[in-house]
């Protein structure tokens, strides 16, 4: 299991929260997901074979958000 | 999606230029020109709803129904019936609106982002060739060692191998103040060398770090909710398919347009769900910023109901460290504690170490001195000669063991020091006790003040729970005025004492350090740690006190009280609000452009009131003269 944490252009609706954590849950691959609201960060628990940490970026991108940076461990 | 990323990058521009159309529309009622006011409000119209239906659809697609769809229907609505000004207006007070909270928000959050940006970000790491060399300090590896200079920021946590220097922790304490560091010392991530040269090697990097694990935590608790925002949120979720239900209910019913649209715009539940978090965040900011870590809002709530404090003795209410607090000298003071400091000088035994600072703070020299044939006897004390003078330092039983008589004064002397608490110690020269000196706990600067000034802010009892024995334990008692003192006590027995209290019907705080103390820490309500970055304090508490001070402590209370008391001002104005809006509708003064513009300045108001919690801080309490001396001495 890996995990990433994508730093994002700060969040100001609750609302983006539910958005970017049930598109991200929807992912197969996808254990865990935990947006941070006032970090503006997402933390996700993955499993790097059916998903990449690009990807997850990607899907947040595509929600209309601007992924900073994206870190794995 | 492309299209949304790029009105969501360029709302300000659309918000501007809604506002310029505006303009120009009223220009065009001043002029009376009808085409010009109706085009502009139709294009301003169209361009600000763009971005409010695009974020209504895409909440919609993940089934949530959002502040946005009610504002979407109401601005369609508008458009239909051929209200464009009012649309415009809507639409451009939303946008404005939803503008100014990012940007107050954000000023909110502001502690979190300084914390962030004190991060280091690249390290001098020393290769294998001795030379040093600049890297991203994602690519320092523990066992790295790394150099820091005047100036620069230390980038891991480690031990210093070489080079001492004065370093500035306020980043990890909160504390300003310079402390020195010498080799082998631990420093941490973050924090600055004010001045000279280190090499330090590293034994965490990274999010490892207690700096990273500070920024962690204090994100975390960010976004753990109070009871009250659990309850919003649920309410929240309710209510805004509510509005649209009851909107389409005034609509059929009264078959009033005008009025339905009107309801959506006025139901928007803004205030109400950002009330009860912006207080938080403020909050949990501040304390971050002075060196007080509180875990969420959940903890903040049931910090303030707190009204028993127990506390741990050593190291909490006292320092780890022991002091010589009494003199009793029957012949010449300062040689006989030269003898005594030079011989104590090469032992570790604590009060060893008490008697050796006691005769350096008070300038007696012995270093020049050079004891022989020490002898240290288990138990008892140590024997030595110095300068040909025969030296024994130890308990009664040594002066026993030695044939050596106690006068009268001094056996009086002695009782009454142990009756104080004190341990005792008998120095013996040449076969006569010419000292005896009272070594007690060292108790932490302006604890008495503090814990009045606890009663003060709303705290019942305080109470000391202590593994330590009775006298010692009253002693201290005596000096600080705590209501309420449990000695030799092991571990679990203090847990008793916590959970007695909480089934008398009080709310517990314990404050302890953390480490032997973590099941009191855990039973208590609010747990509370002294640590100075320690790893078990600050992942089992509730709250952590960074540099140990009961100013901290004082702080976190007086600060979760006012952080509360703010939620519960933004709650009660975020309902106000809507009460007033509904008997203004009822009334016929409210439509909807003044309706959304009562609804953005409340938000606005709620924010605003939280961030009078970002400069909260608590008056210091005053040390009375008579401690600080106590403090310069060490003794009491």
């Amino acid at each position: 299991m890996s995990k990433a944490i994508l730093q994002l252009d700060a969040l100001s609706c609750p609302a983006c929260m539910t958005k970017i954590q049930s598109a991200l849950e929807k992912q197969t691959g996808v254990a865990t997901v935990k947006v941070l609201f006032n970090a503006a960060k997402v933390k996700a628990d993955f499993d790097a074979e059916q998903i990449s940490a690009d990807q997850l970026a990607n899907t947040v991108t595509d929600l209309g958000y601007e992924v900073k940076s994206v870190k794995t461990k | 999606m492309k299209m949304q990323r790029f009105i969501n990058q360029h709302i300000n521009q659309v918000t501007l230029l809604t506002a310029i159309l505006i303009g120009i529309g009223l220009l065009g009622k001043v002029f009376a020109s009808n085409t010009i006011y109706t085009l502009a409000f139709i294009s301003a119209s169209i361009i600000s709803a763009v971005p409010i239906i695009l974020r209504a659809a895409s909440a919609l697609r993940f089934k949530t129904i959002s502040i946005e769809l009610l504002v979407s229907i109401a601005v369609i609505g508008a458009f239909m019936i051929g209200e464009y000004n009012e649309s415009a207006i809507v639409t451009f007070l939303f946008l404005f609106g939803t503008f100014l909270e990012d940007k107050t928000l954000a000023k909110t959050r502001h502690s979190i982002k300084d914390l962030t940006q004190m991060a280091p970000t690249t390290a001098l790491v020393i290769n294998d060739d001795g030379q040093a060399e600049e890297t991203d300090v994602d690519f320092v590896d523990v066992g790295d060692t790394v150099l820091v200079k005047t100036g620069a920021q230390i980038p891991v946590d480690g031990k210093i191998t070489e080079g001492s220097g004065h370093l500035n922790e306020a980043s990890i304490t909160g504390e300003s103040k310079l402390v020195t560091k010498n080799v082998g010392d631990p420093v941490y991530s973050g924090t600055f060398v004010d001045n000279g040269t280190i090499k330090v090697q590293a034994n965490k990097v990274g999010d490892d770090t207690t700096f990273g694990k500070i920024v962690e935590l204090v994100e975390d608790a960010q976004d753990t909710k109070s009871p009250a925002e659990k309850f919003i949120d649920k309410f929240a979720t309710y209510y805004t398919p509510a509005v649209l239900i009851i909107a389409l209910a005034v609509g059929l019913l009264t078959t009033d347009f005008r009025l339905a649209i009107t309801v959506l715009v006025l139901g928007c539940p803004g205030a109400l769900v950002i009330g009860a978090p912006v207080s938080n965040v403020a909050g949990i900011g501040n304390g971050a910023k002075h060196g007080v870590l509180i875990k969420g809002g959940e903890v903040m709530n049931t910090f303030s109901n707190v009204d028993t404090v127990m506390f741990d003795k050593t190291g909490t209410l006292t320092e780890e460290k022991t002091a010589v607090t009494q003199v009793q000298s029957y012949g010449d003071q300062s040689a006989d504690l030269a003898y005594a400091a030079a011989v104590e000088n090469q032992s570790d035994h604590p009060l060893a170490k008490a008697i050796v600072n006691f005769a350096r703070a008070t300038g007696v020299s012995f270093d020049k001195m050079q004891p022989a044939s020490s002898d240290v006897i288990k138990g008892r004390g140590i024997s030595a000669v110095v300068n040909q003078h025969r030296v024994l330092i130890g308990n009664r039983e040594l002066m026993k063991s030695n044939q050596i008589e106690l006068s009268q004064t001094q056996q009086t002397d002695l009782k009454s020091m142990q009756q104080h608490g004190r341990s005792s110690v008998l120095i013996a020269i040449d076969g006569h006790v010419q000292l005896i000196l009272g070594i007690s706990d060292v108790v932490r600067a302006g604890v008495r003040e503090s814990l009045q000034q606890l009663k003060k802010l709303g705290i019942k009892k305080t109470v000391m729970l202590t593994g330590d024995n009775q006298l010692t334990a009253q002693a201290v008692a005596d000096q600080i005025g705590i209501d309420e003192v449990h000695a030799e006590l092991l571990p679990e027995q203090k847990v008793t004492y916590v959970k007695q209290a909480q089934q008398a019907g009080h709310k517990v705080a314990f404050v302890g350090d953390g480490i032997n103390d973590s099941p009191s820490l855990v039973t208590a309500d609010i747990g509370i740690a002294m640590g100075s970055g320690t790893d078990v304090a600050v992942e089992t508490s509730d709250v952590v006190l960074m540099s140990s001070s009961f100013d901290e402590l004082i702080h976190a209370y007086g600060l979760s009280k006012k952080t509360v008391s703010n939620t519960k001002e933004n709650i009660f104005i975020a309902i106000a609000t809507v009460v007033m809006l509904l008997i203004g509708l009822v009334l016929g003064f409210v439509y909807m452009a003044s309706g959304m513009f009562v609804h953005e300045a409340s938000i606005l108001v709620v924010i605003f009131n939280a961030m009078r919690l970002i400069n909260y801080r608590q008056k210091k309490s005053k040390l009375d003269a008579d401690q600080v001396k106590v403090n310069q001495y060490g003794l009491s």
